[in-house]
């Protein structure tokens, strides 16, 4: 049953990312996104953490990603044009993505993790809220407040860029 | 394999309650409507119009499935499919009463628990967004473009004060189980008053509740904030452009949705299935009242306000009577006292829902807007702070 | 029913490689800026898999955290990077990264 779902929800996931590369509109590129973000979620649940998993559909699916969409829709942005692509991104590119995605392979394949053992749904559920709440409360306090500061900022920035549009 | 058929069994009797409901709360929406404003409603199409909710689907079944030629086709296709799937789908992490023993399988009157229940809920109800924006965008037309874009401005802007709304009574209960937050509202203070969490020291939830509520009420793109569907200025807002059964399923999710956020504010603050009443007094509620719903039919039926009537209502009092009877019986009270709870809860909850809208002007777009980042956000947000001070300090 | 084999966690980290990967070729190859943007987000979330995937293996919940904190400063990246993407269509007219070339209007 974890293959199973594993398998459905990678494939998912490729196809989604290799659509969000190659569609030319916009909206479609964010909503293979969105679908990327929900399998993403699913294997999330498969590797016991369940709080990342709706953290990730509430925060991701359902703020960051609205917020694309509703740009793209206030943009009203069209397909994009095909422009001049450089003859090196034409011969290297795709060589150049095999190899990285190659290299990135060999490396995970040297690294401590080991080819065999198995992921087992429910082996390990050490994601629950509760968990997660008392570490970021007491180890990770101040990481926590720090980001809580960099959001106050980003929304400063946000409401005076947006502001400087209206005039 | 055990698990399997019972879980099917469960989807099945949850997915056919919910599909009747559906259908019966829009013939209870028209009727009630019509009382407020002293008409008298469906009445045509069997007795006192109760066939109407069959009429009405076999009419949208039956209309020619427009299919505009601006459209961007995947799109238009897949937001009425979104909005349909994320209504129905919260209802499946929704507990309707407690553990129960039918012929010897022990099981919960819920399809599925979830340990993070309360954040799905709010992850569907967040996705639900997108269904009114790609409605709107893809049929490209200006009325849908911007129904699409109030809408989805809408619903984010009230997602923030319901989420601090549901978090209040999450620190009461300080689990994210639906049942484990309907578990920690049994019981009774003095003996008599419930422990639900808008009763519920050391904080009663009292204006949470009340946010909620609002929030809620524009969630579901009700009056008095059905602004995306605002029909004397958008035609029909994001779903202008949808025919026949693509209609219908944004119908359906309007009403599932109402449904399904009645059945989270049951839980949330009114102890989901926990009777109002100590166990012995609450088991004989049901009968009493239909009993007396049965007397009062009778007596309808005896002075007539129409001519037929005299033969409805006698009808519809033996069919309470029969309930009464069937309410009382010890066996099926295990079952039945839980549900009936639960479902009066709700049906209060829809109720309110439909007396709103009869009763309340709609808001204008700016004046939605401020009363939602300038009223209600802050007091939910001060609504949560003192809740967690009151827990932390006692 | 036969036993089908569980998964090795490796492949969680092969997907989250390929997902990477593809977010590096839309970030470089994509020409409009809402694209690109998209392109980072595919990044970030690929990295958010495999933090989720040695958290799963060190039974720690630290990687959690850190995903977590991806998942904010996303957010914050998103609401900032919109302003200016707003500012700069208003300014513009275009979303195109290649016509933006000029410092000056």
């Amino acid at each position: 049953m974890d293959t199973v779902l594993f398998i459905v929800f990678a494939v998912i996931a490729v196809v989604c990312a290799f659509n969000v590369v190659l569609q030319k509109h916009p909206i479609a590129s964010a909503l293979s996104l969105i679908g990327v973000m929900g399998s993403l979620a699913v294997l999330y649940l498969l590797l016991g953490a369940e709080f990342i998993a709706m953290t990730q559909i509430i925060v991701y699916s359902g703020a960051v990603m609205v917020l694309f969409v509703l740009v793209i829709m206030l943009l009203n942005a069209g397909a994009e044009k095909p422009s001049g692509k450089s003859w090196f991104a034409q011969i290297a590119g795709l060589p150049l993505l095999l190899g990285f995605v190659g290299l990135m392979g060999f490396l995970i394949r040297g690294s401590v993790v080991p080819w065999t053992g198995a992921v087992r749904f429910g082996s390990w559920a050490g994601g629950t809220a509760q968990n997660i709440g008392r570490l970021l409360f007491t180890q990770y306090l101040l990481p926590f407040e720090v980001v809580s500061i960099l959001i106050l900022i980003a929304i400063l920035g946000a409401v005076v860029l947006g502001q400087r549009e209206l005039d | 394999m055990n698990f399997f058929v019972v879980s099917l069994i469960k989807i099945v009797i949850v997915f056919g309650v919910l599909m009747t409901t559906l259908a019966y709360l829009q013939w209870i929406e028209r009727k009630v409507l019509a009382h407020i404003q002293v008409r008298t409603g469906p009445l045509r199409v069997g007795p006192h119009g109760l066939m109407q909710p069959l009429a009405d689907v076999f009419k949208l079944l039956t209309k020619e499935d427009l299919f505009p030629p601006q459209v961007n086709r995947l799109v238009y296709l897949l937001a009425p499919f979104l909005a349909v799937c994320l209504a129905l789908i919260s209802i499946s992490i929704i507990p309707f009463g407690p553990e129960i023993n039918i012929f010897g399988v022990r099981t919960y009157m819920q399809i599925s628990d979830l340990n993070v229940g309360v954040l799905f809920a709010l992850a569907v109800s967040a996705l639900s967004v997108y269904a009114v924006a790609l409605a709107g965008w893809s049929s490209n037309n200006k009325y849908s473009l911007i129904g699409g874009l109030r809408g989805s401005a809408q619903l984010i802007s009230y997602e923030l004060p319901l989420t601090l709304a549901v978090a209040a009574p999450l620190l009461l209960a300080n689990h994210l189980s639906f049942r484990a937050i309907s578990n920690s509202q049994s019981g009774y203070y003095l003996g008599f008053i419930p422990r639900w969490n808008i009763f519920q020291m050391p904080f009663p939830q009292i204006f949470g509740f009340i946010i909620f509520m609002i929030a809620a009420f524009a969630e579901t793109n009700r009056l008095p904030f059905d602004l995306p569907e605002a029909e004397n200025e958008l035609v029909a807002g994001f779903h202008t452009e949808y025919s026949s059964m693509k209609f219908a399923c944004f119908f359906m999710s309007e009403y599932a949705n109402m449904i399904t956020i009645s059945c989270i504010a049951t839980l949330l603050f009114l102890g989901g299935w926990h009777p109002l009443f100590p166990a012995p007094y609450s088991n004989y509620i049901p009968s009493i009242l239909l009993v007396l719903a049965a007397i009062l039919l009778f007596y309808r039926a005896v002075l007539p306000a129409r001519v037929r009537d005299r033969r409805t209502f006698p009808v519809f009092g033996i069919a309470a009577l029969i309930l009464a009877v069937v309410f009382a019986i010890p066996i099926l009270q295990i079952v039945l006292i839980p549900v009936f709870w639960f479902a009066s809860k709700v049906g209060i909850f829809l109720f309110t829902y439909i007396w709103v809208r009869g009763t309340l002007p709609r808001f204008r777009y700016d004046q939605l807007m401020h009363f939602a980042w300038t009223f209600l956000f802050p007091f939910a947000l001060l609504n949560l702070l003192l809740t967690a001070l009151f827990v932390a300090l006692f | 029913m036969p036993q089908i084999p569980a998964v090795p966690l490796s492949w969680y980290l092969l997907l989250s490689a390929v997902l990477f990967a593809l977010g590096v070729a839309g970030f470089l190859y994509r020409k409009s800026i809402i694209t690109v943007f998209i392109s980072i987000e595919l990044m970030l979330n690929a990295v958010n898999l495999s933090f989720v995937a040695f958290s799963y293996h060190l039974h720690r919940i630290d990687g959690h955290i850190f995903s977590f904190f991806v998942m904010v400063v996303a957010a914050a990246e998103a609401a900032v990077g919109f302003a200016i993407i707003l500012t700069i269509f208003k300014n513009r007219r275009t979303l195109q990264i290649d016509e933006i070339d000029s410092m000056k209007l």
